[in-house]
């Protein structure tokens, strides 16, 4: 049943437990949450290596209230896909009774870089896994390098003047593999997010969502603004929220009138290098007028 | 004990054949030679229903162990085998199995490394894995590696190691020589190597946090814990080989001497180069030389007590490494036997061998020529070089 309300979803019991080590305003432990409430019981939680892993299983405290696998960097989505085929092989076999929901909560790095050969494999060979990107456009936890997420322009420590390159289009990526489901999300749309949540879990798989998840820390901006800072992403149309079924994709937020890219960029250190370069901003713009273009979104409010 | 009807078998099959007795539940594998007949006849018995195993046909090595490790936490009984360089693929993730006590059995068939690229035997790929806290077993015959796999997965699920097992049986040699195999019945099998549910897996009816980040608190005894279940599953291995023994007719040992009770020299070796060496070893005693060999069954955890009481009274001895350990004084094998020597306070001289590197053969005439060398060193009681490239052209 989809969530008609975030109130709906409030009532949902939490397997995420507070008294975790990341940072506040932590984008990533906000979508955690999400996941886990709406993935409920019965869920098994995979990840990579990354600041969620790290931040949340400091041995002997754990955070996470449903069954969790770390293994490595590379390989969540191999990790995933193995617990799901043992639990149907044991089912099958009537040696247990009872199935589990199978959620990777997998980085940037360890989704689109280093992890991307295990997804795809994983992907291909049509395993019943969820796999979700946070996406926060950088290696966070080894103290923001950057990575095949990192967007034009911005500052990481290892592109210190800019990123030059363009962001990987992971939807694009899972699309093609032929995946049940893939929807984009964000935090700032939590009835949204947890909706696709659910209908990805419920599809069987394999399904993928990419999440942004705006970083305190790595792109320099306040803590109190990563709820707004999401919603510019949205509204602005660097990143539409859509999802992907049956060949057909579909925009579940619509955004009438564009907020120009410069709103959103201005609030973030990683930036600063380039809000005073009009043809940088530009370059930006057109990419955010090209999504536009692409998925439906209205013009630029003047 | 009945008496059964030996069936044909290469290396590979025969451990295929007993994956398929053992009622494993995830197979999870990549091709590589000369490993790759193992999944391709697994996949012929999922096929055809005579095992009833989800089969994970993997992007990479590295996926599939993943995926077993993964398999294994979900309290599935699982497989894989590999090869040289996807076992270096695999390395990372070896550490990790062990870590997490989690009881996968893989079977390799050895295998040298690139470069330059080469598909036949020698210990190059395993040499690298001494340290990733699996138990090693060794074998020496198609019947060796089937009798070991099904030994490995007693030993791997019993509650006193739970630590996950390889099977070495050389490439090529073993791999794809057919001999005649004994197999078990089905039933036998079963009761020996019951099915159970690794009880520490991940249920969401009892939460557990697997793998997680060690604080300097806590990752050191973690890292001592498996290594010294490691350590302890000498006893529980031996147990299981002993009660293999009292259903089958074969048991191994940890180390398989032979002709070592009034050897003056011993040779000692791993896999099959052992079988060319003991043919040697009985002609030589027919002739009168008192020479006598040792094969090294298990390599972890190394057996070292077991051995040195087999050596206490020769003159010389010798190890065969087929591998090279480049920049290292010795060999691999060497170095754990003389640091056994040293730590036993025997002070017998002793040489390594290197030879067989690549699927170069080595036939009874080299043995023939390490034992030559060995004798001098016998005769003088001093070993002037402690290193033999055999076989290498100059």
């Amino acid at each position: 049943m989809p969530f008609k309300s975030i109130k709906s979803l409030e009532e949902r019991q939490d397997f995420f437990s507070p008294g975790h080590g990341l940072c506040p305003g932590c984008g990533a432990a906000q979508i955690a949450r999400i996941v886990t409430k709406v993935a409920g019981k019965d869920t098994i939680i995979v990840t990579p290596t990354g600041c969620l892993e790290v931040s949340t299983t400091t041995y002997p405290a754990t955070s996470w209230k449903v069954p969790y696998l770390h293994v490595a960097f590379e390989n969540a989505a191999a990790a995933a896909s193995g617990i799901k085929v043992a639990y149907d092989a044991l089912i099958r076999k009537k040696k247990i009774s009872k199935d589990a929901n199978l959620v990777v909560l997998g980085g940037d790095g360890g989704t689109a870089d280093i992890g991307l050969q295990s997804l795809s494999g994983a992907l291909e060979r049509g395993e019943h896994i969820t796999y979700i990107c946070y996406d926060n456009e950088a290696y966070m936890n080894t103290g923001i390098q950057r990575s095949g997420a990192t967007p034009y322009g911005a500052w990481t420590t290892t592109s210190p003047a800019g990123q030059k390159t363009l962001k990987k289009d992971l939807m694009g990526i899972a699309i093609a593999h032929g995946v049940k489901y893939a929807a984009t999300a964000s935090i700032a749309y939590v009835r949204d997010a947890a909706n696709k949540v659910e209908k990805a879990i419920s599809m069987g798989g394999p399904s993928f969502i990419h999440w942004i998840q705006p970083c305190t820390t790595g792109w320099r901006y306040d803590p109190k603004l990563t709820v707004k800072i999401s919603k510019l992403a949205v509204k602005t149309g660097l990143w539409p929220l859509y999802e992907y079924h049956e060949g057909v994709t579909k925009l579940t937020v619509e955004v009438p009138k564009r907020v120009p890219v410069s709103e959103y960029l201005k609030l973030q250190g990683r930036f600063r290098h380039i809000m005073n370069k009009p043809e940088e901003l530009a370059k930006i713009q057109s990419y955010a007028d090209a999504f536009a273009a692409k998925f439906g979104l209205g013009p630029v409010a003047q | 004990m009945k008496t059964v009807e030996p069936i044909l078998l290469s290396g590979n099959l025969a451990a295929a054949y007993a994956i398929k007795q053992l009622d494993v539940d995830v197979v999870a594998a990549y091709p590589i030679t000369p490993q790759t007949t193992i999944i391709e006849k697994i996949s012929e018995y999922v096929a055809d229903g005579e095992l009833d195993a989800n089969f994970m046909l993997v992007e990479s090595e590295h996926s599939a162990i993943s995926s077993c490790l993964s398999a294994a936490s979900a309290g599935a009984r699982v497989f894989t085998s590999t090869s040289s360089q996807g076992l270096l693929l695999m390395h990372e993730i070896l550490f990790i199995t062990s870590a997490l006590r989690l009881p996968v059995v893989m079977a390799v068939a050895n295998r040298s490394v690139s470069a330059p690229i080469n598909i036949w035997c020698d210990h190059g790929d395993i040499m690298p894995q001494r340290d990733v806290g699996w138990i090693q077993l060794f074998a020496e015959s198609a019947q060796e590696a089937y009798d070991k796999l099904i030994q490995a997965y007693r030993i791997s699920e019993d509650p006193r190691v739970r630590l996950p097992v390889m099977v070495n049986a050389d490439g090529i040699i073993l791999s794809h020589t057919y001999e005649p195999v004994f197999p078990l019945e089905d039933s036998e099998v079963a009761s020996f190597a019951p099915w159970k549910l690794y009880p520490l897996r991940l249920d969401p009816e009892n939460p557990l946090t697997m793998g997680a980040f060690g604080y300097p608190e806590y990752y050191f005894e973690t890292r001592y814990q498996s290594a010294k279940a490691l350590e302890d599953s000498i006893g529980i291995i031996s147990e299981v080989d002993e009660k293999f023994g009292e259903i089958s007719g074969r048991k191994y040992g940890a180390v398989s001497p032979f002709r070592c009770e009034d050897a003056d020299v011993i040779l000692i070796s791993m896999g099959s180069i052992s079988e060319t060496i003991r043919a040697t070893v009985r002609k030589l005693r027919e002739k009168g030389e008192k020479v006598g060999m040792m094969s090294l069954k298990l390599f972890r955890p190394f057996p070292f007590k077991e051995m040195m009481g087999l050596v206490k009274d020769a003159k010389a001895v010798g190890v065969v490494d087929r591998a090279l350990s480049p920049g290292a004084i010795v060999g691999p094998v060497f170095n754990d036997i003389t640091s056994a020597l040293y730590l036993s306070k025997m002070s017998v001289p002793c040489v390594n061998f290197f030879t067989g590197l690549g699927g170069r053969d080595v036939r009874m005439a080299d043995v023939r020529d390490m034992f030559e060398k060995l004798k001098e060193v016998a005769k003088t009681g001093v070993a002037k070089e402690h290193r033999f490239y055999v076989g290498l052209r100059g």
